[in-house]
């Protein structure tokens, strides 16, 4: 590797970054093409992947050596001292160029080997089938047909192939309401709601300026309320700040005129843009990221992010599209400006409020590749995948998965997941591992041809799907209350702590409810299917004693049970009950590094100052 | 004075139907009403002590009246022997049942460095401190009596805990009366001496700013002298009480309390009431004097100015962390009794009125809720390691504020001793350790923890108590599910083993 000068640097140390105490681990750094590592004395390793790099620091020199700041996408911050400075000098420089690649065969996907046939890499690829998934929710039927419209990608680019659109909308009306939608991004079914018949479809916004119309575009629409026997009129939920909408006006876009299109009801929903969402997150972070932070501060950082607000507003909008759909039987139309930022947030969280589906583990890999990955959010861009404009990034998809987790805080027992699962799909959106979320869409993977040169994520997270599942999840009752109506009450939503500071332990619970719960009711699946072993040969036993009418014992019946029913109880903690969090970024090689801590900390060799008796008055 | 005086219309607007639903709430419960009337009808609202909300739609404007003002006197009643503990007699609890819980003597063990002490038998030495407390065995009663004299409230130093793992000691006081002439007191020096059992470090933890203990000088308190006091060390944390503490919980309420604030307002408001920052103050200050013991292995003593508050505060929560005794359900009834009760925290004066009241501050001030939501976030912290749930501390809070039972009425053991409290009030323990109340309160997680658990005090790691402060705003209902699946998951997992074994027994060969 070019870039590589040292692959190896011993004697460097890495500082915790919360503990006031200064402890520090003592160890090797090693570089290799694809990761960062460090190997502490105790062996306890820290794989950093170079993709997840967001940035690299050199701070001024000390006297115990050379400080260099690494901050992840994953919101991992790690802080090395380096003894020399020019071996910091060198992994800095070659850490600049490994997490900056400029081309996507630079990419960990391209050269990730998980040691599979080529038939279960075709087979990976093929578990999440849209099609099926549109089958599913009841298209086509007589009202929605698939469109061959842009099977050659000649009218939208960064549309997929394949696209559900009203049965009466003609091609001529198709190809007349692409050019009038900006990027070409002309409306198009996202969910069906077979029970209202009414439809969650997105495009991307107007070019109408002040006065421009275009009639197949008003055609386009007024297929979409009449593809809804239930309701005359439609909604159009422009997901901009009206201002925002106003300004695009000039520059020949903007937003639907009630007046020009028959039966529908226009409504901003004021979300964000992503340069508003990017610079947020970068208040949050460094307000989080402070030492020694006060209660104060923290709240009064939190609010001056905006990060929370921000949260709000898109999971407000999911609620607003959720209740048009269930309450008035409205179908609705979702735009932004391109169509790929805020309306996928608010398409996928509508759809996931109203079908419990999209709560299971399954269900939830569906929507994203159907509204996110499918219909072009631009991954590559907004995660920095090769290094490119930095105006472009944004946490849109975050703001998704923190959306998802504020409703598994509210609803226990709704989803299937749980939130390492939320954190998995975070840290392999970044990751560039697997291919499903490189490049920003699907044609241009298509080109990339990652299919046949990348393996996609999710056979490989269904594999361990017991680490994902939600003990409590109860899927009758998500039959019965298919509908989520989350409060949306500002006190509602709290900071998303495991996300910020997966990787800070300290700030964790030391004890897992979820571990536990988890390891308990897959004890008590085993106990009861024993129970039933039991309970049958019992019958057997009893049948065959009324049939012989012995006094012989039966030797055949000799109980044994698989799980410990008569040891002594097991301890409810388990010895590594500290771990939850997830290390490094590989599902497959099993660098999961489990290792043992007391959840009490480990008593220090001298004396600690944690709590501040260093700053004495006497 | 009788009651049925105060009340003017007893059943206002004819017979209830049949079938309906009944609502009763103690009157003491209510902390503000307020009256709103239109044309013939009027609509009370009664603001209560455990923070809900209550509006009655009234018909008729004297009848309306009549009972808002029966209600804002009944409610307000000041003296104790009124209150409703005297006249509550349910018919499954015996009186005197669960007072005597908690004696000092079942505590202290024969030790030769420790003597139980009866100096303040009739409450003579220290008006605030029950009959029997725990002294250094060389210090005797004379020189008590003396020391009594040179600290507030007569609060002379006393044993609060007894850390078995290395046999450091932690004591609390009322601070020294040394004045502006820095006076000495040669026997409190002793008893200090005394307590190090001749280890070279303790540590006084000064729940006071170190300019505000000097300034207490001013007025005849002060600080322990490091010059006077071998071998001790002072630590300043200062701690908020009495007033900044009820406001900052008023302003919790109404931020809470208000559904419409947007997201800025709502962070803005919950940084403004300053009860975070409160409870991260509490939790680290208990966390100091915990390390101060078991890592340092030091002694310590603790004390403010009164020692009756943040005091209390900080030795009690210091002992959860530290002592797994006193995470069961009886052990932190125990230490309730001890380091809360018979330590002689006002309860009578701090919690007169809740969050609501519009009545001039007197001297309330919610320090023993701010205990109940420190405790609440180490079993967030540590889900397995408290014996009790959050509904106890819940129920804790209730009757601290209005009660049926006399445990949590007047501000000393002197006070409850004059009452009779213990002869004609119920306990509130008893009721709770009735096998089907204890049911509700305990954990089902819990598994003995023996390690001392610290928590984390980072603000990202504190959290909003909801299920009291949003109690009664939002529904909790989804919450409340998912915890009775975890209770049947783990009462689950217990019946299979029991049916398991049942099963092969009748398997084996005869």
């Amino acid at each position: 590797m070019e870039h590589i000068r040292t692959t190896k640097v011993e004697q460097v140390k890495l500082l915790d970054r919360f503990s006031t105490n200064n402890k520090s681990l003592t160890g090797t750094l090693y570089l290799t093409a694809t990761h960062l590592l460090f190997i502490d004395s105790g062996q306890k390793e820290t794989w950093i992947l170079h993709h997840h790099i967001a940035a690299v620091e050199k701070l001024a020199l000390t006297t115990s050596g050379c400080p260099l700041v690494i901050q992840c996408k994953n919101f991992r911050i790690v802080h090395f001292i380096v003894p020399r400075e020019r071996d910091c000098h060198d992994i800095y420089n070659s850490l600049l160029q490994l997490s900056r690649p400029v081309r996507y065969d630079e990419l960990y996907a391209f050269s990730y080997n998980p040691k599979q046939k080529e038939s279960e890499q075709v087979k990976g690829w093929q578990l999440i089938d849209l099609a099926e998934e549109y089958k599913r929710m009841g298209v086509p039927n007589t009202n929605w047909q698939l469109s061959d419209a842009n099977r050659d990608y000649k009218i939208c680019e960064t549309y997929p192939r394949e696209l559900y659109v009203p049965r009466i909308a003609s091609k001529p009306i198709i190809v007349g309401s692409s050019k009038f939608r900006s990027k070409g991004r002309f409306p198009v079914l996202s969910y069906y709601h077979r029970d209202k018949e009414a439809a969650i479809c997105r495009c991307s916004q107007p070019l109408s300026g002040f006065s421009a119309r275009c009639l197949e575009d008003e055609h386009m629409l007024q297929a979409i309320s009449k593809a809804n026997p239930a309701n005359r009129y439609m909604y159009v939920m422009d997901t901009r700040p009206k201002l925002n909408a106003m300004a695009n006006r000039a520059a020949g876009k903007g937003y639907e005129n009630e007046d020009n299109y028959s039966n529908i009801r226009f409504q901003f929903v004021g979300i964000e843009n992503i340069h508003v969402m990017r610079s947020s997150l970068q208040k949050l972070l460094e307000v989080s990221g402070i030492r020694g932070l006060s209660v104060n501060d923290f709240l009064s950082g939190l609010e001056n992010s905006g990060w929370l607000r921000h949260i709000k507003a898109v999971l407000d909008a999911a609620v607003v599209l959720a209740k048009a759909i269930v309450v008035e039987n409205a179908s609705v139309l979702v735009h932004c400006s391109d169509g790929w930022d805020r309306t996928s947030q608010v398409c996928s969280l509508g759809a996931l409020l109203l079908d419990s589906y999209y709560r299971t583990i399954k269900g939830f890999m569906v929507l994203i590749e159907k509204d996110w990955i499918s219909f072009g959010h631009k991954f590559s861009d907004r995660c920095c995948q090769l290094d490119g404009d930095l105006k472009e990034i944004s946490p849109v998809f975050t703001q998704f998965l923190e959306c998802v987790w504020n409703l598994t805080e509210q609803f226990p027992q709704a989803f299937e997941y749980n939130e390492a699962f939320l954190l998995q799909i975070h840290e392999h959106v970044h990751s560039c591992q697997f291919g499903n979320f490189l490049g920003n869409c699907q044609k241009e993977r298509e080109e990339l041809r990652l299919r046949e040169k990348t393996y996609s994520l999710w056979p490989f997270l269904l594999d361990e799907q017991k680490k994902y599942l939600n003990p409590l999840y109860n899927p009758d009752l998500s039959q019965k209350h298919t509908l989520l109506e989350p409060n949306t009450v500002s006190l509602n939503f709290k900071f998303w702590r495991n996300m910020y500071h997966q990787f800070d332990r300290t700030m964790h619970p030391r004890q897992s409810v979820f571990n536990l719960i988890m390891d308990m009711s897959e004890q008590n699946k085993q106990l009861e299917k024993d129970m039933k072993e039991l309970e049958a040969k019992i019958k057997v036993r009893n049948k065959q004693q009324n049939a012989v009418l012995t006094k012989e014992p039966l030797q055949s019946v000799h109980p044994t049970l698989k799980t410990q029913c008569f040891k002594k109880e097991q301890p409810l903690l388990p010895a590594n009950d500290a771990i939850r969090t997830i290390e490094g970024s590989n599902t497959a090689d099993n660098r999961y590094s489990e290792y043992m801590e007391e959840f009490s900390k480990a008593e220090p060799a001298v004396v600690s100052l944690e709590y501040g008796v260093a700053r004495m008055t006497c | 004075m009788e009651f049925s005086e105060l009340i003017k219309t007893a059943k206002p607007g004819g017979d209830g139907e049949q079938g309906t639903v009944e609502l009763w709430l103690l009157i003491r419960n209510v902390d503000a009403v307020e009256k709103r009337f239109a044309s013939s009808s009027g609509t009370i609202t009664l603001k209560c002590k455990d923070l809900r909300v209550l509006q009655l739609e009234i018909p008729g404007m004297e009848e309306c009246l009549n009972i808002a003002s029966s209600i804002e006197a009944l409610s307000s009643v000041e003296s104790v022997m009124m209150m409703y503990p005297f006249f509550y007699r349910p018919h499954s609890m015996k009186l005197e049942q669960g007072w005597h819980l908690y004696l000092p003597h079942h505590y202290y063990q024969q030790t030769s460095a420790w003597r139980l002490s009866s100096v303040n038998r009739d409450f003579a030495t220290c008006s605030t401190y029950p009959s029997a407390i725990i002294v250094p065995a060389i210090v005797d009663d004379e020189a008590l009596r003396k020391i009594a004299r040179f600290r507030q409230g007569g609060r002379f130093p006393v044993l609060s805990y007894y850390h078995k793992k290395n046999q450091t000691v932690m004591l609390r006081s009322g601070q020294p009366l040394m004045g502006p002439n820095k006076k000495r007191c040669q026997e409190d020096e002793l008893l200090l001496k005394a307590a190090l059992c001749g280890r070279a470090r303790g540590f006084v933890i000064d729940t006071r700013s170190a300019q505000a203990a000097k300034q207490a000088r001013m007025t005849g308190g002060g600080s322990e002298p490091k010059a006077a006091y071998l071998g001790w060390k002072r630590l300043h944390r200062p701690l908020e009480r009495g007033r900044p503490l009820q406001e900052s919980f008023m302003k919790l309420v109404e931020a809470c309390n208000d559904p419409s604030l947007g997201m800025d307002r709502w962070l803005s408001k919950l940084e403004s009431s300053k009860w975070l920052s409160h409870v991260k103050a509490a939790l680290s200050t208990a966390c100091l004097a915990a390390q101060c013991m078991e890592r340092e292995e030091a002694c310590v003593l603790v004390h403010g100015a009164e020692g009756t508050d943040t005091t209390l505060l900080v030795t009690a929560l210091a002992q959860v962390i530290l002592d797994p005794d006193c995470r069961t359900l009886v052990g932190f009834q125990h230490l309730l009794e001890r380091e809360w009760i018979q330590a002689g925290h006002p309860f009578h004066l701090r919690c007169a009125h809740s969050a609501y009241s519009h009545a001039r501050l007197k001297q309330e001030a919610p320090v023993f809720l701010l205990f109940l939501d420190c405790v609440g976030q180490l079993g967030r912290q540590f889900p397995f390691s408290l014996e009790f749930s959050e509904r106890l501390l819940l129920a804790l809070f209730e009757n601290s504020y209005a009660s049926a039972y006399g445990t949590f009425l007047c501000n000393s053991e002197k006070e409850r001793s004059l009452c009779k409290v213990k002869e004609t009030t119920h306990s509130l323990w008893s009721w709770l350790n009735q096998p089907n109340q204890q049911k509700e309160y305990l954990n089902p997680l819990y598994s003995y923890n023996a390690l001392v658990i610290w928590p984390s005090v980072e603000p990202q790691s504190l959290q909003l108590w909801q299920g009291l402060f949003l109690q009664w705003i939002r529904s909790s209902q989804y919450l409340d599910e998912a915890w009775a699946e975890i209770q049947r998951l783990v009462e689950g997992s217990k019946t299979p083993r029991t049916n398991g074994a049942a099963h092969s027994q009748r398997l084996l060969p005869h």
